[in-house]
């Protein structure tokens, strides 16, 4: 359910980061309005994010664990599928972090920050095949 | 809180030299100093005085977003284990093998900077450049700001290749050089394009649309370049079963097909002044002068090709004996970069790129891992994949790293930051470090506000050492 935090007054949600890389778990508050990425970092946790959230990178990628709350959200714009497509590790439910806002019916959201520690085979930008 | 790796002792720190300031390196520095927390201290020595690698050099000027993981490397520079050690070329300044008598492990990040050749006649001819030169030239690397680049006679560009680097560099010739002067494009470039004629820019590669190697958003950018008509003929957009077959299974081919296909049907706006042609299925034969005297290429001769499914099911071009010929005052090839040779370094020339296993350098046999010698980035892997891909290739290599630190199965080193810069003194070799550069920053930030460019690239190695070695 949504809580105010004391101090600021401000609405957040709930949400919950599996970090593959390392196995860890870790449930946060998140003021609504605010990104999955902003709030990953404002907590330590370790999502990259190497274009600061200006859909030029895709290393902020997320997957969102609940299809039904996948769907909730507001389709990816072109722009963000743009960026998807070079995502290590793409499932039906990414999403790019610093393009999911915290939002009421966000509520409880869990997500998984894709690790490598299997299967190497990256793939992506190919700048010169000919 | 740092993770100390098990085995280690609790009092001694593990050195890490780094060969290359680009998106390996600095995310494999970054890892290590994660793995190994207070135990660890990382140098990393760049050859050029400026760090970051082709995120300075290589991501284009109007992609300026792009570039902000540069912050992100620059608070990890500002962490007390980690030293910048630039204008210090390993293979020439210092040897590889006296490097790593310096250090417990040595990751080699030192990209791809060659190319792969067309191997056709007239390659020689000029205005005939690979991509690799022309990107480096408007980025102002320093090894390329005096390419001879006039393009004030230069009515069109051919460029061959179906990559990210053919849609950069054909963006710079076709967008409105105003846009380009608002960024951090190099002077000399933003002055030669100003004076451009060129109109026209081919793009060619050997196979069809769905085996390019775009990108969907470098692709959907340059179909809405304001002012510039992209042409594609319909017949380039017929699929075979193989190429159904391909699309199925990947999610970009897909899309970048879609994008194509768009543009292609698009009506012609009318008012465009420059013209984007892209060729599917043809290979170069030749580049011809302009006249038999005249030592500058003026056109390309090219077969028209066919697909031919291969065993795995991938398809090949194959040529049909029929010709074409296009005229090009200027041609680009962007076929490939390929990684240099270091000497003393078992290479895979085929592929060029490091010999290794899973990130670990492998010995001249083939067979056995080097001890404390490891490879990242495109060094490694070739030249693919966005700068993120980096990082999960540095995930690789980091891991065989730390399992050989428990294994003890590093090199042992008595050396420190110091007796290895004393070495490099000793030598005449004068390192620029991170406070070096971060005066050469400054002095470039500040000499681009005047014309509203986020930086004015200095392209003169010793002015920047003169700045940024303190002389
Ligand atoms: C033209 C171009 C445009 C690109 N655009 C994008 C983009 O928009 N978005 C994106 O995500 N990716 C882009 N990429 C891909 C991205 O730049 C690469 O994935 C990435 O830079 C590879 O990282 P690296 O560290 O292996 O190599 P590099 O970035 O090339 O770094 C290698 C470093 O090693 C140094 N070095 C070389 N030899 C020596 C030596 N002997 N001794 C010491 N130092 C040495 C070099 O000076 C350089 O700093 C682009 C690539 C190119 C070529
Ligand atoms: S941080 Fe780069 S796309 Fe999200």
């Amino acid at each position: 359910s949504l809580s105010s935090s004391d101090t600021s007054g401000e609405e957040t949600i709930s949400a919950t980061f599996h970090d593959e890389k390392d196995g860890s778990t870790k449930t946060v508050q998140v003021p609504v309005g605010q990104s999955l990425m902003e709030a990953a970092h404002a907590n330590d946790i370790d999502l990259e994010g190497a274009c600061e959230g200006s859909l030029a990178c895709s290393t902020c990628h997320v997957v969102i664990e609940d299809p039904a709350l996948y769907e909730k959200l507001e389709e990816p714009t072109d722009d963000e599928n743009d960026m998807l497509d070079l995502a290590y590790g793409l499932t039906e439910t990414s999403r790019l972090g610093c393009q999911v806002i915290a939002a009421p019916e966000l509520d409880g959201i869990k997500v998984r920050i894709p690790g490598a520690t299997r299967n190497f085979a990256v793939d992506g930008y190919k700048p010169k095949p000919h | 809180s740092p993770q100390l790796c098990p085995g280690l002792s609790q009092s001694k720190t593990l050195r890490f030299g780094i060969v290359g300031s680009g998106p390996a390196g600095f995310y494999t520095a970054n890892l290590l100093l994660k793995k190994f927390g207070e135990q660890v201290h990382v140098d990393i020595i760049d050859r050029l005085p400026t760090p970051f690698g082709l995120v300075r050099s290589g991501v284009a000027p109007d992609h300026q977003d792009t570039k902000n993981v540069i912050n992100q490397f620059t608070r990890l520079s500002q962490d007390a284990r980690v030293s910048f050690l630039g204008n210090v070329t390993v293979g020439a300044d210092i040897s590889l093998a006296s490097l790593r008598q310096h250090y417990n492990g040595v990751v080699l990040a030192y990209g791809a900077e060659s190319d792969r050749k067309l191997s056709i006649p007239g390659e020689g001819l000029q205005n005939s450049f690979s991509a690799r030169e022309f990107v480096w030239w408007y980025n102002g690397h320093t090894d390329y700001a005096k390419l001879p680049i006039d393009l004030s006679k230069c009515q069109e560009v051919t460029i061959f290749g179906l990559g990210n680097v053919a849609l950069d560099c054909a963006r710079v010739l076709l967008r409105d050089e105003a846009v380009l002067g608002r960024t951090d494009i190099a002077r000399h470039a933003q002055n030669a394009l100003r004076r451009s004629a060129v109109k026209r820019v081919d793009i060619i590669g050997r196979r069809g649309p769905v085996q390019a190697a775009f990108t969907a958003k470098e692709l959907r950018e340059i179909t809405k370049l304001p002012g510039v008509q992209v042409h594609i003929p319909q017949e380039a957009m017929q699929l075979t079963e193989a190429d159904r077959a391909e699309m199925k299974a990947s999610r970009i081919k897909k899309r970048v097909y879609d994008i194509l296909k768009t543009a292609c049907e698009a009506p012609a706006s009318g008012v465009a002044q420059r013209h984007l042609h892209m060729h599917f299925l043809r290979t170069p034969l030749e580049l011809l002068p302009r006249s038999p005297e005249c030592p500058s290429v003026g056109s390309v001769r090219l077969e028209v090709n066919q697909l031919q499914q291969r065993q795995d099911g991938s398809q090949a071009a194959v040529g049909t004996g029929a010709h074409e010929t296009l005229p090009a005052g200027m041609v680009l090839s962007s076929i490939g970069y390929r990684t240099e040779a270091i000497e003393g370094l078992a290479f895979d020339s085929r592929r060029g790129v490091v010999m290794h296993r899973e990130g670990r350098v492998l010995q001249e046999n083939g067979e056995d891992a080097e001890t404390g010698l490891y490879v990242v980035g495109w060094a490694k892997r070739g030249p693919t994949g966005i700068i993120g891909t980096n990082l999960v290739d540095a995930e690789e290599t980091t891991e065989c790293i730390v399992d050989d630190a428990r294994q003890g199965r590093l090199t042992a080193t008595q050396s420190t930051t110091e007796a290895f810069r004393q070495e490099l003194a000793r030598h005449g070799t004068q390192v620029v470090d991170f406070q070096g550069w971060q005066s050469i920053d400054a002095a470039e930030v500040a000499a681009g506000q005047g014309a509203s460019k986020p930086r004015e690239k200095f392209v003169d190695t010793q002015d920047m050492i003169r700045l940024g070695a303190g002389m």
